[in-house]
């Protein structure tokens, strides 16, 4: 459990290049609930997404296999494979 | 109709077009042209939204009647390289949606979220956004963000504006008198600008009213266009279209490609009027089979 008198979520978003957690992370965000740091720099913060994981993060929703709907199977549209990691720090 | 043939783009061109969603002209436009735009685009500004503002246009006028001369946005937008790479992509009478003059003071911090223009939207057929930047924009001093090869995603506007950072996302910088144009779907943002330099930018939208098929210098077509076997699991040029088409951006893994090289594929099919048109066999393979059924 997070102590909001003294602690803060980390949150960060990762898109990889296929399902696995194993991906290449091929877009991110990161958002500071300390305030600390509202942006990282240009470069990504982990290769993969369980490069993150081994830094700590937890991992608290990861997005469906893609399903292809009928009719629409080749349409491409927003970015598939989403972690969303958090972290606790202190505030 | 005027003749802007030695203008018109190459087949590599509108090819890399496709591939990538846009097309970059750096310093097409003469520093003279560049001043006056400047100072034109400052009284439009000044005077949006009034009776006051000078040229309005109207969505669904002419591009040739829009801007009359003596306008400086008129004449950069008449000036033959630009005319004639919006003639190879749009043909010869395109329409204006709308424009804007793109104020980035000195010291801004604000950013857009990448976002699509104006809506999701499921066509072939595709306007061209021009990107005009009258003055040096210095790398990282407020120049368009955009992320290469996102153009035919079919996203609704800022839905795309969790990606905050995207692999191979580009922010424009060049000199003097660039132009820009991008397909209408390419992903993009305004950028905050940390320079002490404001940065100017005016963009216009443009509709097509005739088929964009074959209207760029064509001289290359032949040489170029490659049959539906032009496939790199067998038999493959790099030479070609489809070598062109192939080209895979950083955020883009095996799966996306594949898709990216479909779309792509299924927009050249349209462009040249060449239905049986394919990268790497995928749509042939399909349509082959469903032919069957």
């Amino acid at each position: 459990m997070m102590d909001p008198a003294t602690q803060r979520q980390q949150v960060l978003f990762l898109y990889l290049e296929h399902s696995g957690l194993d991906g290449r992370v091929v877009a991110w965000s990161f958002h500071d609930g300390s305030g600390r740091a509202a942006e990282l720099d240009g470069s990504p913060p982990y290769p993969t997404g369980t490069a993150a994981l081994r830094d700590g993060w937890r991992l608290l929703q990861v997005s469906p296999v893609p399903q292809r709907m009928p009719g629409s199977e080749r349409v491409a549209g927003r970015l598939e494979h989403e972690l969303l990691l958090e972290r606790i720090v202190d505030a | 109709m005027t003749d802007l043939g030695e203008h018109l783009l190459s087949t590599r061109d509108v090819a890399t077009f496709v591939a990538r969603g846009f097309l970059a002209m750096p310093a097409v436009v003469p520093e003279d042209l560049n001043l006056a735009a400047i100072e034109e685009l400052g009284e439009i500004l000044a005077t949006w939204g009034s009776d006051a503002r000078p040229h309005a246009p109207s969505s669904g006028q002419r591009l040739s009647d829009i801007y009359p001369a003596p306008s400086a946005v008129g004449t950069v937008l008449r000036h033959p390289p630009v005319a004639g790479a919006l003639r190879s992509l749009l043909g010869a009478d395109p329409v204006f949606d709308h424009d804007f003059v793109h104020h980035k003071p000195a010291g801004d911090p604000f950013g857009q979220p990448l976002h699509q223009d104006a809506m999701i939207d499921p066509t072939v057929a595709f306007d061209v956004q021009l990107f005009y930047f009258p003055h040096e924009v210095a790398p990282g001093a407020g120049g368009t963000g955009f992320v290469p090869g996102t153009h035919l995603r079919r996203v609704h506007e800022t839905d795309v504006g969790r990606y905050v950072h995207v692999a191979g996302e580009q922010q424009w910088a060049g000199p003097a008198g660039s132009v820009v144009l991008f397909h209408q779907g390419l992903w993009h943002r305004g950028m905050a600008n940390p320079s002490g330099t404001d940065r100017l930018m005016y963009k216009i939208r443009l509709n097509p009213t005739e088929p964009q098929v074959r209207h760029w210098d064509t001289s290359d077509l032949d040489a170029l266009h490659n049959g539906p076997d032009d496939h790199l699991f067998a038999r493959f040029r790099t030479d070609s279209v489809a070598g062109i088409l192939r080209h895979r951006e950083p955020w883009q893994g095996e799966a996306d490609h594949r898709l990216e090289l479909a779309a792509r594929a299924s927009l050249w099919r349209y462009l040249t009027g060449d239905d049986r048109f394919d990268v790497d066999w995928y749509l042939t393979r399909t349509e082959a089979r469903a032919a069957l059924s």
